[in-house]
């Protein structure tokens, strides 16, 4: 393989990501803020059906990501609703969203299977694109990716650097004392998730007018791909960057499945399409096995130079949810 | 007592008419007309023997995933899992009859050592969640997903690797087995009684296990605070585990009938999401095994009816999943509504 077509193959592996990415960043920040929406995969197709079948009839793409946006943050609302307000479970809630909402896209989307319709260009950044190796890489791109780019640096900037951001911390932290900080813990909750949903509706319309253009029905293969962004958004451990980065890894995996099957004709390809997932549970393992009491225990037991570097090693990997992820907020 | 339980079905009735409401909404806005899509439905459910039949080879496995989640839902898991508990149960049973193909044993012997190694097969497939659940600290649902894909991997693996048909593999599935080796079916139906009857029964162990047992009172004992069942003295991450066995082996079981009573072979689509479908009929119970027969039926029944819309009405036949989804929704939020407004009815 020389340099050219493993640049464009790289730079393809930035593109297929940018629809993850969207989705794990928006799932970060419902959950950040203690919200699990489940409902993601159903989103994920039902935005991607829509966003499809509004840039078809009104011929515009910029409508077909606003449409995906808005039924995205719609069935947030639903989600936040019926978890916050109606204080119902989460899990159950979000996963009868996520089936209904698989159903309504092959239902509604039937009329446009299989037409061909509006699709993103690629626009290269001038300036930028003849950089050597980066700019082919990273700036010869399509507007959707540009963007998947700016929503891991702001969300990450937004948690880590703001005051808004601390707080958002806090109401997924530790929602009390976030109130007694003045912040109404309710209201951010239902803000974040809605916004959060909106991020996710941004996934579907760039898999339909982009990554995927059309819209296929149950042949799409999208179906599957929000439950993939729902283990890296906690591979991720609820930070946007190192979710950001399980984005590209699966991203990555999965081309080099393909790449890999001219030499590995003994295994049959959709074998090679499903490796990354096997990795994805070894590595929730790994992120979560130092959480579990028994390893304490074992770690408590060993000899002190040896339970240092394991500690350390685990301590690197682990992640730890949002104290209070999934738990209503009471006020009183 | 009776008078929150009559509240409670109100507000269930509620939920089902809002639920009709907002689906035909949906037909109307496709231009289509509603009535005629719920009477073929009807029609292509109950409108003859065989239609009838095929509802009922849908309702067995669906009614043992159920069966089974009704376990790990009382115990406090999401087993989202069982989707692909069902799809090794289905290559367990596989594996078995291919042992014994070429063997002089009784058909009747070898089906039945078949159906056990699809139990056990998602039995052990349910411990790997529950392991990584228990040992490994991650969530059910994540675990279960994953291995749901890994599931669909190993099944394809299968049919294009060691497994493939003579000649050439397809998605068409592995090579069918001789007739000898099916559940006997009703002369000129799909179903076989058997595998209703093992369905029936599993249901029945459940709710004994459920109802009557000290075994089930300690699972439910689990789900409803595991901390104070631990200091009760209850292993919590035994009965985890038990929890998770028992759900995939009837899972096991499912996919186990699918081969022998249904398809006679390994096909990629084995599970047919029954293992989600089981996961809504189970909240729509509300965790009451009293309630599965009737609910699984009728999702069954809506499932087999669609199948009628795209040849008569060119819908989709997604129809049906919509229709259970936004039922077990409006379901979900109007006791959410009951609880909050209706205190104590």
């Amino acid at each position: 393989m020389n340099q050219e077509t493993l640049l464009v193959g790289l730079a393809g592996v930035l593109a297929a990501a940018a629809p993850i990415i969207f989705a794990v960043v928006g799932e970060t920040l419902s959950e950040r803020a203690g919200v699990i929406n489940l409902s993601m995969n159903g989103t994920i197709l039902l935005t991607a059906m829509s966003g499809f079948a509004v840039a078809y009839t009104t011929d515009s793409i910029f409508l077909g990501f606003l449409a995906g946006m808005l039924i995205g943050a719609l069935v947030a609302l639903v989600v936040a609703f019926a978890s916050i307000t109606l204080k119902q479970s989460q899990v159950a809630i979000g996963f009868v969203l996520a089936l209904t909402c698989r159903d309504l896209a092959y239902f509604l989307g039937n009329p446009f299977m299989g037409v061909s319709g509006p699709r993103l260009q690629a626009m290269p950044i001038s300036g930028l694109n003849d950089i050597p190796v980066l700019g082919p890489l990273f700036f010869r791109q399509e507007m959707s990716t540009y963007i998947s780019y700016l929503a891991i640096f702001l969300a990450w900037l937004w948690i880590y650097r703001t005051r808004p951001g601390l707080m958002l911390q806090g109401i997924g932290e530790k929602p009390a004392a976030a109130y007694i900080r003045g912040a109404n813990v309710n209201l951010m909750r239902y803000v974040y998730t809605v916004i959060g949903g909106a991020l996710i509706g941004l996934a579907g319309p760039t898999y339909s007018l982009g990554v995927r253009a059309g819209w296929m029905g149950t042949i799409s293969g999208l179906d599957g791909i929000g439950w993939i962004a729902l283990s890296i958004t906690i591979f991720g451990g609820w930070n946007p960057a190192r979710a950001a980065f399980g984005a590209y890894l699966f991203a990555f995996l999965q081309w080099l499945g393909l790449v890999l099957q001219p030499v590995l004709t003994q295994v049959p390809s959709q074998v090679l399409q499903v490796a990354p997932f096997p990795l994805m549970i070894l590595t929730l393992l790994l992120v979560n096995i130092g959480n579990t009491e028994w390893v304490d225990r074992t770690l408590a037991a060993m000899p002190e130079s040896a339970r240092k570097f394991t500690a350390k090693v685990l301590r690197a990997m682990r992640a730890s949810p949002p104290a209070a992820l999934g738990v209503p907020f009471e006020r009183d | 007592m009776l008078k929150s339980k009559a509240g409670g079905f109100i507000f269930q009735l509620i939920a089902f008419m809002l639920a009709m409401v907002f689906v035909s909404l949906i037909l109307l806005a496709v231009g289509a007309s509603p009535l005629d899509a719920y009477k073929n439905m009807l029609t292509g459910s109950v409108g003859s023997m065989r239609k009838f039949a095929e509802v009922l080879v849908s309702f067995v496995p669906l009614l043992l995933v159920t069966a089974g989640l009704l376990i790990t839902f009382s115990a406090g898991l999401w087993n989202i899992g069982v989707e692909g508990q069902i799809v090794l149960g289905a290559i367990g049973s596989v594996w078995v009859l291919r042992q014994f193909v070429d063997s002089s044993l009784p058909p009747a012997l070898i089906i039945t050592l078949s159906i056990l190694g699809g139990m056990v097969a998602g039995a052990v497939w349910a411990s790997f969640a529950g392991m990584l659940k228990t040992f490994g600290g991650v969530n059910e649902i994540f675990g279960g997903l994953g291995l749901n894909f890994v599931s669909t991997a190993l099944t394809l693996y299968l049919i294009f690797g060691p497994w493939k048909r003579e000649g050439v593999a397809s998605m068409s599935g592995t090579e069918p087995f001789p007739d000898v080796f099916s559940l006997p079916q009703i002369p000129d139906l799909r179903i076989s009684p058997y595998a209703l009857a093992i369905a029936l029964v599993a249901v029945l162990i459940v709710y004994f296990i459920l109802q009557g047992t000290y075994f089930g009172l300690k699972i439910k004992a689990v789900g409803k605070n595991i901390r104070a069942a631990y200091l009760l003295g209850i292993p919590t991450w035994q009965y985890s585990l038990y929890s998770f066995l028992i759900c995939g082996a009837l899972a096991g079981v499912a996919g186990a009938l699918q081969v022998t009573a249904v398809y006679h072979r390994l096909i990629p689509s084995i599970s047919s999401g029954y293992g989600y479908l089981g996961l809504m009929v189970a909240m729509l119970v509300n965790y009451q095994a009293v309630w599965a027969v009737p609910v699984a039926l009728l999702f069954a029944a809506l499932n087999i009816g669609s199948i009628q819309l795209p040849i008569v009405m060119k819908l989709d036949s997604s129809l049906s999943g919509v229709l259970q989804g936004v039922l077990v929704l409006f379901v979900l939020l109007t006791e959410g509504v009951r609880q909050k407004f209706v205190k104590k009815v």
